[in-house]
C-alpha cells in the first residue's frame, strides 16, 4: 500500500476551540488532532495562534469541507490556493476532502451534496482530485458521504466508485464508518456488505461520529449525521470489524455540535484507542 | 449530471421549489422528507452561522425574531465563498432595510459592531505601537507624523447608544434601562489575542477615521475638532496608545523623526 498519510496509527480528535486551553494542560493520550481547513483561512487571531501551538505538539490533519469537489463545476481556484497556503504553512500529515458537492453558480450551500454516480461525474471528479493533488504537491484523501437519498442518475456502486478514483488518481481513502452505517439505515442496505465491497486497502484514516435518530411523517427511522454525541454502539462494532481486517488505522473522533467537556471527548478516542491496540496484537500474532 | 446540479441547488433555498425529480425515494413523501435533511442542512446551518456572530442582536430581539430575519438574509444573501467567518458582513445593512425591525433603529448599527468584532478576531496579528516609542518622538515633529491604525481596528458609528447596548447583550454589563439615550461611537480592537470593543470620547471617531485615511496627525486633530468642539486631543493620544490602536508610526518621507 501506498504511504499518502503520515498521521500515526492511533485515535486522533477534531481539534475545538473551547477545549485549548484543556488540551494544552497536559500530554494528550491522541496520536494527532484534526482541523476543517475554512476555519483557519484568516490572517492571523487566536485560530492561527491555537493551530501553530497544537502543531507544535502534535501530528495533525486538515480536512477539507467546502472544495466541492463533487461538483460538474470548475473548482474555485481561489479556495485551492487557500488550501495550498494553508498546507505549505503548517506541513499537516494528512489533508482530506469529501465526495460531495457544496457550492453552484457562486453560491455556497455549506452541506456536503450528493453526487449520482456515472461515468461521467467519475471522470470529472478524478480531473477534480488530480488537480487538488498537482496543486497541493501532495496525495490526498477522499471521504465517502452520508447519504439520506438515491439519485436516479446513478449507475455506479458507491464502493465501485471509491475504488476506481483512487485507481486512477492514486489518492487515499478516509473511511467515515458512520456514515456507511447513517447511509445504510436510510438507503435501506447493508452496512456489512458495503464495508465487505470498500477497498480498504487504501484507508488511511477512519472518522468516527455521532449520529441523530429522527422518525420522518410516516414513522420510519432517519439518521442524520449529526456530530453532536458520543459513537453508536452499531458503529463500534462496524469500526472492530473494519481494523480487524486493515490492522491499526489513524482513527478520528468527530464531535461538532453540542461539544462536551475534554474528558468526555477523550474518553471516546481512548475507546477508539483500545480498539486499535487489539487490531495491532491480532496482526502480530 | 450538470442539469441534476442546478436543480439540486435551486431548490436548496427555495422552500416552495419542488424536490428535483432526479430524487429516487422509494416513494414521493419519503423523497420529499429526504430532500429536507438537505435543505435544513443548508438553511438552519447559515441561520445558526448568523447566530454565533451576531449573538447580542439575536438577544435584543429574541430568538423568534432573530430566525426568521436570518431565514429572510440566506434566501436574498446565500454566502460566496467557503470562508463563512465573513457570511453576514452584509446581514448589518440588511437588518437596516427590514420592514419589520423597523422599531429598533439602532438593531443594525448593533450588529455592525458585532460584525466587526468577527473581522478583528481574524485580522492579521501586529504588535501595537507602543508607549515608548511615542514617547520616544521628538516633540516638535509629532504634527507631522501619520499613524496607520492596527490591521484589527474598526470604528463603528451611531446615532444610538450601541456600546452601551451591545454590552448590556453581550453579559459585559447588567441589563438596565439606558439613562442618556445619546450617539455613542465605538472602536473595536484586538491588539493582542482579545476582541475589545472601546466606547469612543467624543472626536475619538472622527479623529481615528482621518488618522486611517492618511492624515497627518495635526490634520486628524483639526478634523476631530471640527467634528466636535470638545475633543480632547492629549486625551486621545493617550487612548490611542492605551487601546493598542496604533499599527505603526509614519514619518514624513524628506523629515529626520530620530
Amino acid at each position: 500500500m501506498p504511504v499518502i498519510s503520515n498521521l500515526p496509527a492511533r485515535a486522533g480528535v477534531g481539534f475545538k476551540p473551547a477545549h485549548f486551553s484543556d488540551v494544552l494542560a497536559a500530554p494528550q493520550p491522541l496520536g494527532f488532532f484534526e482541523v476543517h481547513a475554512e476555519n483557519y483561512m484568516g490572517a492571523g487571531g487566536p485560530p492561527h495562534a491555537q493551530l501553530g501551538a497544537l502543531r507544535e505538539r502534535y501530528a495533525l490533519s486538515i480536512h477539507g469541507v467546502g472544495l466541492s469537489i463533487g461538483s460538474t463545476e470548475p473548482l474555485d481556484r481561489e479556495h485551492l490556493a487557500r488550501l495550498k497556503a494553508l498546507c505549505a504553512r503548517y506541513e499537516p500529515e494528512s489533508f482530506s476532502e469529501h465526495l460531495a458537492w457544496s457550492s453552484h453558480g457562486g453560491v455556497y450551500f455549506n452541506d456536503l451534496l450528493p453526487l449520482p454516480y456515472t461515468p461521467q461525474t467519475l471522470a470529472r471528479v478524478a480531473e477534480h482530485i488530480d488537480e487538488v493533488q498537482t496543486v497541493l504537491g501532495r496525495t490526498m484523501l477522499l471521504e465517502n458521504p452520508s447519504s439520506y437519498l438515491r439519485l436516479a442518475e446513478s449507475v455506479i456502486p458507491e464502493v465501485d466508485f471509491l475504488a476506481e478514483l483512487a485507481r486512477r488518481t492514486g489518492c487515499g481513502l478516509l473511511l467515515d464508518v458512520n456514515n456507511v452505517f447513517v447511509s445504510a439505515k436510510n438507503n435501506g442496505t447493508d452496512p456489512r456488505s458495503y464495508l465487505e465491497g470498500f477497498p480498504l486497502d487504501r484507508v488511511e484514516e477512519i472518522h468516527l461520529g455521532g449520529h441523530a435518530r429522527e422518525a420522518d411523517d410516516a414513522g420510519q427511522t432517519l439518521l442524520i449525521d449529526a456530530h453532536g454525541s458520543p459513537v453508536a454502539d452499531e458503529v463500534w462494532t462496524l469500526y472492530a470489524d473494519v481494523v480487524a481486517r486493515t490492522g491499526p488505522v489513524a482513527t478520528l473522533i468527530e464531535w461538532d455540535n453540542d461539544v462536551p467537556d475534554w474528558p468526555t471527548l477523550v474518553a471516546q478516542a481512548i475507546a477508539a484507542e483500545k480498539i486499535l491496540a487489539g487490531a495491532a496484537r491480532a496482526s502480530a500474532a | 449530471m450538470a442539469a441534476f446540479e442546478a436543480s439540486f441547488a435551486g431548490a436548496l433555498l427555495d422552500a416552495a421549489a419542488p424536490i428535483p425529480a432526479a430524487v429516487a425515494a422509494p416513494d414521493t413523501q419519503t423523497a420529499a422528507r429526504r430532500f429536507a435533511v438537505h435543505r435544513n442542512n443548508v438553511v438552519a446551518g447559515l441561520v445558526n452561522t448568523l447566530r454565533c456572530r451576531f449573538p447580542a442582536t439575536e438577544k435584543i430581539v429574541g430568538a423568534e425574531f432573530f430566525a426568521p430575519m436570518a431565514r429572510c438574509f440566506v434566501s436574498e444573501k446565500p454566502p460566496r465563498t467557503p470562508l463563512l467567518a465573513a457570511y453576514g458582513d452584509e446581514f448589518p445593512a440588511f437588518i437596516a432595510t427590514f420592514a419589520p425591525a423597523r422599531e429598533l433603529p439602532y438593531l443594525a448599527d448593533v450588529a455592525k459592531l458585532e460584525a466587526a468584532r468577527t473581522r478583528a478576531y481574524h485580522a492579521a496579528d501586529a504588535a501595537p505601537v507602543s508607549a515608548g516609542t511615542f514617547a520616544a518622538l521628538d516633540a516638535n515633529a509629532v504634527g507631522a507624523l501619520r499613524i496607520a491604525l492596527h490591521p484589527s481596528a474598526e470604528i463603528v458609528r451611531s446615532p444610538h447608544p450601541i456600546v452601551t447596548i451591545w454590552a448590556m447583550n453581550s453579559g459585559e454589563r447588567p441589563l438596565a434601562a439606558v439613562e442618556d439615550w445619546g450617539g455613542e461611537d465605538a472602536l473595536v480592537i484586538r491588539p493582542h489575542l482579545d476582541v475589545e470593543v472601546r466606547l469612543l470620547p467624543p472626536g475619538g471617531a472622527a479623529f481615528l477615521l482621518a488618522l486611517a485615511s492618511g492624515q497627518p496627525l495635526a490634520e486628524a486633530a483639526e478634523a476631530a475638532l471640527a467634528d466636535h468642539a470638545g475633543f480632547d486631543l492629549a486625551a486621545n493620544l493617550a487612548g490611542l496608545i492605551g487601546w493598542g490602536a496604533a499599527g505603526k508610526v509614519i514619518p514624513p518621507a524628506m523629515q529626520q523623526t530620530d
